[in-house]
């Protein structure tokens, strides 16, 4: 894992199916290289091109966690498109994390 | 048993206490809550737990040098900010001189998805990093069942919760956990099991239309404390609790005397009036002198330069002062000079234990040296079947370890002259003076004897109360003496 963000440039598209992730981890824990192993991949499958990611690690930064009122670790914020939403876990079960960011409408 | 002592003298001053700065706590628990450990603070909604716990931040920061960290899951800094406002409390310059951070901790669990495994880490970093920007020794976690309506996974809660205290523990806070009261239980979701050192119970009743507030100590590893319940008061200047003074009679009794107020009284009790430090009962029938009497002891007590705080339920300061200038006492000049200080409550304002509450602060305070308490019935009167006797033991106990003169009027009523009082309060006074009417051939009169006045010896005339223009005076020895020859006192 490098540096505290991965990002992905994307490809320009309409504002609205344009996806903005935060993943907020606390250390290389297990869970937290689970979730991010587990996200890439979901969204290599699903939004291809189409978003972007950022790897928040708390421990290096921690004044980060007060914004998006982070309280369990892992937590994904689905920062765009509104509304925001939040996935808490390691993201292990691909169905909830799909319906969680509201996948299913995204494709 | 002589070696014995200094271990004991050690395990004592092992554990080692973080004053509340809340007045009466920290004295009904040995110096404060458990320095390093985590204590609870439980009850329910509006039982003032947030308050505590936020006095114990700010006298920590104020008082102590301890700076503080307030995790706050229900209320934004905002709004907390604003609360305690009202108190005094500046937390906005704390915060900015870094000693106090405050973090709303805030989950919306509607817009939550659990997928996986997870912890509460984030809750972790921004504790430590709280502690850390500010070198927290003092913690509050206010109130953390706020958690479970925001986190599904109560198993997970549970063990990260005790990781939290444990946490906490390990790097040498002194925290405060807050907890909704359960039904059953202390608390809703059982945090009274995670917490092994202090855990803390208030209570907010109310009965016949007056509230009260009760503190209890559920539980002090290590500390002896009373298992009682304990009334308190929130006011302008927050929580305080009327703690019981002395366990044991230990008070020292001086031998100094003060003048009643009146030179012939003095001269009944050995010529020297009663014991500095005692406390006095005056009990008569209505319109008897009983007001007179307290405020003629006060006047005397300023002029000799004792400040004297004084208690009343019936009347304002202000017609204190003109009744008092009819009889002939001037009280406006003492109370020009700072020496005589007035304080009216309505008796159904609060309950007795708030009064109690009221009195112990008024005092702590003004330091005072003689205080009167005019009249006591009333404070009787609204304490419905709470153990009357209790309080006043607590107060009048107080009053002594103060080495305080004391003076509480007591209104008996025709055909029941004395039991009422008699079994309430006589028994912790001193000295009794009883005040009653005669109609000796149709012409009414005031009298005046000294039932008992311990410690010396005192007359058991029967004598004339004159209340007059000119203060007042006691009239000749009365022939028809008709007091039962009450041997009080010792």
């Amino acid at each position: 894992m490098k540096k505290s963000s991965v990002t992905k440039r994307p490809a320009k598209k309409s504002r609205s199916d344009f996806f903005i992730l935060r993943l907020y981890i606390a250390g290389q824990t297990p869970n937290s290289m689970t979730a991010i192993a587990n996200l890439k991949k979901i969204c290599e499958e699903k939004l291809e091109g189409k978003y972007r990611l950022e790897v928040v690690d708390l421990l290096k930064k921690p004044q980060l966690a007060k914004g998006d009122q982070i309280v369990a670790i892992p937590t994904l914020v689905r920062r765009l498109p509104p509304p925001v939403k939040k996935i808490i876990g390691n993201l292990s079960k691909t169905e909830s994390v799909i319906v969680g960011l509201d996948l299913q409408s995204a494709r | 048993m002589a070696e014995a002592k200094p271990k004991q003298e050690a395990a004592r001053t092992m554990l080692a206490k973080s004053p509340t700065g809340i007045q009466g706590l920290d004295e009904l628990t040995g110096g404060g809550l458990p320095k390093g450990r985590v204590s609870l603070v439980c009850g329910k909604a509006g039982c003032g737990k947030s308050l505590l716990a936020m006095e114990f931040l700010v006298h920590g920061a104020v008082r102590y040098g301890e700076p503080g960290v307030c995790i706050n899951f229900e209320e934004t800094e905002e709004k907390l900010i604003a609360n305690v406002a009202s108190l005094g409390f500046d937390l906005r310059d704390l915060i900015k001189r870094k000693k106090l951070f405050l973090d709303y901790v805030f989950i919306e669990r509607s817009q939550i998805t659990e997928a996986g495994e997870y912890n509460l880490d984030g809750l972790f970093v921004r504790l430590a990093h709280a502690v850390k920007t500010i070198k927290a020794k003092r913690v509050v976690l206010d109130s953390v069942q706020a958690l479970f309506a925001g986190v599904a996974d109560t198993a997970i809660l549970r063990s990260e919760l005790q990781r939290l205290f444990r946490w906490l523990d390990e790097n040498n806070l002194t925290a405060i956990v807050t907890g909704e009261a359960g039904v059953d239980t202390l608390t809703r979701h059982g945090l009274e099991e995670y917490i092994a050192d202090c855990v803390i119970a208030l209570d907010h009743r109310v009965t016949e239309q007056i509230s009260t507030r009760r503190l209890r100590i559920v539980k002090y590893r290590g500390t002896a404390h009373g298992t009682d319940e304990y009334p308190f008061l929130i006011d302008e200047d927050g929580i305080s609790v009327v703690p019981i003074t002395s366990l044991v009679l230990s008070h020292k009794a001086l031998k100094e005397r003060v003048s009643t107020g009146i030179a012939a009284l003095d001269e009944m009790m050995e010529g020297k009036g009663f014991y500095r430090g005692s406390s006095v009962l005056v009990t008569g029938t209505a319109g008897t002198g009983k007001s007179s009497m307290a405020a003629n002891f006060a006047r005397a007590a300023c002029a000799r330069g004792d400040l004297c705080l004084y208690f009343t339920f019936e009347e304002s300061p202000s017609q204190i002062l003109r009744n008092m200038r009819s009889v002939g006492l001037d009280l406006e000049k003492w109370v020009k000079q700072g020496l005589l200080h007035f304080n009216a409550m309505r008796p159904t304002s609060t309950g007795l234990e708030g009064h109690l509450a009221v009195i112990h602060r008024q005092i702590a305070q003004l330091k005072p040296s003689v205080v009167v308490i005019d009249p006591i019935t009333n404070l009787i009167s609204t304490s419905g079947s709470y153990d009357v006797k209790s309080m006043l033991v607590r107060l009048v106990d107080f009053l002594k370890v103060q080495q305080i003169t004391s003076m509480f009027t007591n209104l008996t009523f025709a055909g029941d002259p004395q039991e009422r009082t008699a079994a309430a309060v006589s028994s912790l006074m001193d000295t009794w003076i009883v005040l009653r009417d005669s109609k000796p051939n149709g012409r009414p009169r005031r009298e005046l004897y000294v039932l008992k006045s311990r410690g010396m010896a005192h007359s058991r005339e029967v004598r004339e109360l004159i209340v007059s223009k000119k203060g007042l005076e006691l009239g000749v020895v009365l022939s028809d003496h008709t007091v039962a020859t009450h041997v009080a006192g010792q």
